[in-house]
């Protein structure tokens, strides 16, 4: 039965992976800015269209 | 830019940068693209230039209109040049990179987020610059070998992005705000709940007696390691919330919610490690990150907006001094008495001074809200605040910026105490009954038991505390508030905190500033009073003010409706006077009486009832006058149903800074109970709602311009009507859009409702409470009954307010 302990201990410690993934996450400043970066990432980056005449 | 010819325009052609009307037959246009302003044009060619088209393509008509900007006042940005101001504004430098941060308020679609992240292309100086859209806020990185602020400001400036930069700036630098710890605690409160979730699940489904004892010491030990950061850190701000309050000698909602958690805990450690039970770890912090997700939920905040400006926000950062003839730039805060500055057209007066020389003719919108410009001659005293229509003038300063007639109301106590401290929220009166009454239940439940045995005695008062504690009542408010403030904020009216919403179902006397509160800034009715007009003449008018841009003159242009115009010859503009000209061989003058009647007799008093006065524009055909248009107040759409709803509730006021002329007009949509005062100054508004507050009154005032100030500050809640949100408005608490104006009853009865909505779930949660302390008075309290009965009572309560105040908000069409 001792290797459930194991398990559990292996569980929490890979949730506190992802726990620490979102404690840097919010440090480097993820949560600052929750709308621009939603945006930012549809413009094409693609080298712009050639202008039309004028 | 040399004008274009003249284009044909169809009615109704847009202007292809702005998407404003290209009004007055004029086309200025490149290429195929027509403009409403040679402004929007040539911001056109340089993103032209530059290959940056794209710009149009992403969403339609994105510019910002350039026609109010005069494009010849680059000059203005001099300041920038001064070490000492860009020291200020400069974020970060290390000589070969610098960053720095810009409000730009013009920011308002996904175009705007991509040509201002695409500076680079424009300059090769600048490395990198990038938006947070909400914020409004442009953080550069550029070299200032290459490139200098005053570049870098002019570059915005000239594609139509103009950073804000003021006093207030310089002084405290741009800050921002993120909750930042709000996330890393509810990121740790739900990382741990989540694992005690997981660790407690053999507990509740395995039959009792039937899991290992082994199993359940590991766990428990486990779900303590896991709690105590939850309740340490997590929880912390309750912890410091409750110990103010006793400190205040003032039981908050935050004591009860403290003694449930420290119960849980204490309980929870001595059955884990005397190994007679498993806690209540789970339920402690289940009951955390809930409570944290409310904060979270209540915390919103409109980030764009700046609900603590002061007059330094307004005013310019420098201003041009002149010494002997020569003219150098220097910061307003070290303006001294006797020094004589320059104002140019469009400039702000930062400080009492009296008119050296010039025409001066300034529109005081900023401090009143009346957008129409006065006349001053040399030797009139000027007040801080006003803006410079026309051309230069020369100033000499009285007082400086501090100490002048404005700015000294920023002075006064309304802005040195600290609000919000005072306020005694619904919340925190329940809080303090409920917490006497708890633990007074938990008492009588430790004396009832005491006798049969001191262990069954001590579970029953623990458990009357975990189970009492107010988990549903502390939700309520966070859950109710925070959805009150989102559903408000989508009728565009934003308030500063989610307190305001409680401080309005309170108020029973509302105050209104009148001009640019009541009535519409930059419109008002033209009525011309005089001889005989015909249509012939009529086109003339409009021929003629067509050349001028003073704001009288578009307000005429505005109110004649005719298609057709005519040739203008010889057009001549003296500022402060009038204008005219030679249209059709006609001789044409439209201005002040004297002006128009050319120092003639002035016939007009006829037509002049008492001395009631407005602005009047004379107009005068080959020498004789014909009459005068008559410039009126517009008042605002619905300002009737508006008072005709709340005037039996509340005690309607009016305040107003200019004379009496309207009396009779506002008497008509105020009942002759309500008072109405004119001739106020800043400081009378001021003084008057603090007379009203002492007499026991809950007072709203509503204003706009910085006059209203002090009165917005004192007054218990103060709500600034504004034409342009993310632009002007004084310190308030809650801004309100002013084509929303009409809304102003269903928002004020709409933050009753949520006071009721309140009442009744804390009602509900008092029910739950009163369930489980029955159970818990009897020792029966079970960590799954605690487990169930917990978050069920705040799931109930949370999903109640947020659909009984989202019908409600429906139900009043908000």
């Amino acid at each position: 039965m001792s290797v459930i302990v194991i398990l559990v201990f292996f569980s929490v410690l890979v949730a506190g992976g992802f726990l620490i993934a979102f404690l840097w996450a919010v440090r480097s400043g993820q949560y600052d800015d929750r709308y621009t970066p939603s945006v930012r990432i549809l413009f094409d980056n693609e080298e712009d269209k050639k202008n039309e005449k004028i | 830019m040399q004008i274009s010819e003249v284009v044909n325009l169809k009615e109704g052609t847009l202007c292809y940068h702005c998407g404003d009307l290209c009004t007055g037959g004029l086309g200025i246009h490149s290429g195929a693209k027509i403009f409403c302003c040679t402004g929007c044009k040539t911001v056109y060619e340089i993103l032209h230039e530059n290959n940056m088209c794209r710009y149009y393509d992403i969403d339609a008509a994105p510019g910002i209109s350039q026609k109010k900007l005069d494009s010849a006042l680059i000059s203005r940005y001099s300041y920038l040049d001064d070490p000492n101001i860009i020291r200020q504004l400069i974020n970060f430098t290390d000589g070969n990179i610098s960053i720095c941060n810009f409000v730009i308020p013009q920011v308002h679609c996904l175009s705007c987020i991509w040509l201002l992240e695409k500076l680079h292309k424009l300059n090769k100086g600048i490395i990198h610059s990038e938006i947070n859209f909400l914020q409004k806020n442009l953080s550069v990185k550029f070299k200032p070998s290459e490139i200098n602020l005053r570049q870098i400001v002019e570059l915005l400036a000239s594609i139509g992005y103009e950073p804000h930069i003021n006093l207030n700036d310089i002084e405290n630098k741009v800050k921002f705000h993120s909750n930042k710890s709000l996330y890393y605690k509810i990121g740790i409160a739900g990382f741990c709940f989540g694992n005690i979730m997981l660790l407690s699940f053999p507990e509740y489904l395995a039959p009792i007696g039937s899991l290992e004892e082994s199993f359940k010491q590991i766990f428990g030990l486990l779900n303590l390691l896991l709690g105590a950061p939850v309740l340490f850190y997590s929880a912390s701000d309750y912890f410091k919330s409750a110990w103010r309050g006793i400190k205040q000698r003032n039981i908050n909602i935050d004591f009860p919610i403290v003694l449930g958690l420290v119960a849980l805990f204490a309980r929870s450690l001595y059955e884990i490690i005397t190994n007679t039970g498993v806690g209540f770890i789970d339920s402690m912090t289940g009951l955390i990150f809930f409570l944290l997700l409310g904060k979270l939920f209540q915390s919103k905040t409109y980030d764009a907006l700046n609900f603590e400006r002061n007059y330094k926000s307004y005013f310019p950062v420098s201003v041009t001094v002149k010494k002997q003839n020569i003219e150098t730039s220097i910061p307003v805060t070290n303006l001294k008495n006797g020094d004589r500055i320059l104002i140019r057209n469009n400039e702000l007066i930062p400080a009492d001074a009296i008119l050296y020389n010039g025409n001066a003719n300034i529109d005081y919108s900023f401090v009143t809200g009346e957008s129409i410009p006065v006349q001053k001659v040399a030797g009139e005293i000027i007040y801080a605040g006003g803006r410079q229509c026309g051309s230069a003038i020369e100033l000499e300063v009285m007082r400086t910026v501090s100490q002048s007639y404005l700015t000294q109301l920023w002075n006064k106590d309304a802005f040195i105490k600290k609000d919000e401290d005072k306020f005694n929220s619904i919340v925190n009166i329940v809080g303090k009954y409920f917490t006497v009454v708890i633990l007074l239940v938990a008492v009588a439940a430790f004396f009832y038991w005491y006798p049969t045995s001191i262990r069954i005695a001590i579970n029953a008062f623990t458990a009357v505390l975990i189970i009492a504690c107010p988990c549903g009542i502390a939700l309520t408010s966070p859950f109710a508030l925070g959805n009150a403030v989102r559903i408000l904020g989508r009728n565009k009216f934003y308030t500063k905190n989610s307190s305001v919403i409680e401080r309005l179902s309170k108020i029973d006397t509302i105050v209104f500033d009148k001009t640019g509160t009541i009535t519409q800034t930059g419109e008002a009715s033209i009525t011309f009073n005089g001889s005989i007009f015909n249509n012939y003449e009529l086109k003339l008018v409009k021929s003629l003010v067509r050349n001028s841009t003073h704001p009288l003159s578009s307000r005429i242009y505005d109110a004649i409706d005719s298609k057709e115009l005519f040739e203008v010859e010889s057009f001549k503009e003296l500022s402060g006077k009038g204008i005219e000209a030679v249209i059709d061989g006609i001789q044409i003058r439209l201005g002040s009486a004297l002006f128009a009647a050319d120092n003639n007799k002035i016939l007009l008093n006829s037509g002049r009832k008492s001395s009631k006065p407005d602005t009047r524009i004379f107009l005068s055909i080959n020498g004789s006058i014909k009459g005068f248009f008559a410039v009126n107040n517009i008042y605002r759409i619905g300002l009737e149903e508006i008072t005709a709803s709340l005037k039996d509730k509340y005690d309607l006021m009016v305040l107003s800074g200019d004379n009496e002329g309207e009396r009779e007009n506002l008497e008509k949509y105020f009942t002759s109970s309500s008072k109405i005062f004119f001739n106020q100054t800043p400081n009378d508004k001021l003084e008057y709602v603090k007379s009203l507050q002492q007499s026991g009154n809950k007072v709203l005032m509503i204003g706009d311009g910085l006059n209203d100030a002090g009165a917005l500050k004192q007054s218990d809640v103060g709500i600034a009507i504004s034409e342009d949100i993310t632009n002007f408005s004084p310190a308030c608490d809650a801004i309100l859009d002013a084509k929303e104006f009409g809304n102003l009853n269903k928002i004020i009865g709409f933050t009753k409702t949520t006071k009721k909505i309140i009442i009744l779930s804390f009602i509900i949660s008092i029910m739950y409470n009163i369930f489980g302390v029955t159970l818990a008075f009897e020792s029966e309290i079970s960590p799954m009954v605690a487990a169930i009965l917990m978050p069920a009572s705040s799931i109930t309560v949370v999903l109640f307010t947020i659909l009984s105040t989202n019908f409600m908000a429906r139900r009043r069409g908000l």
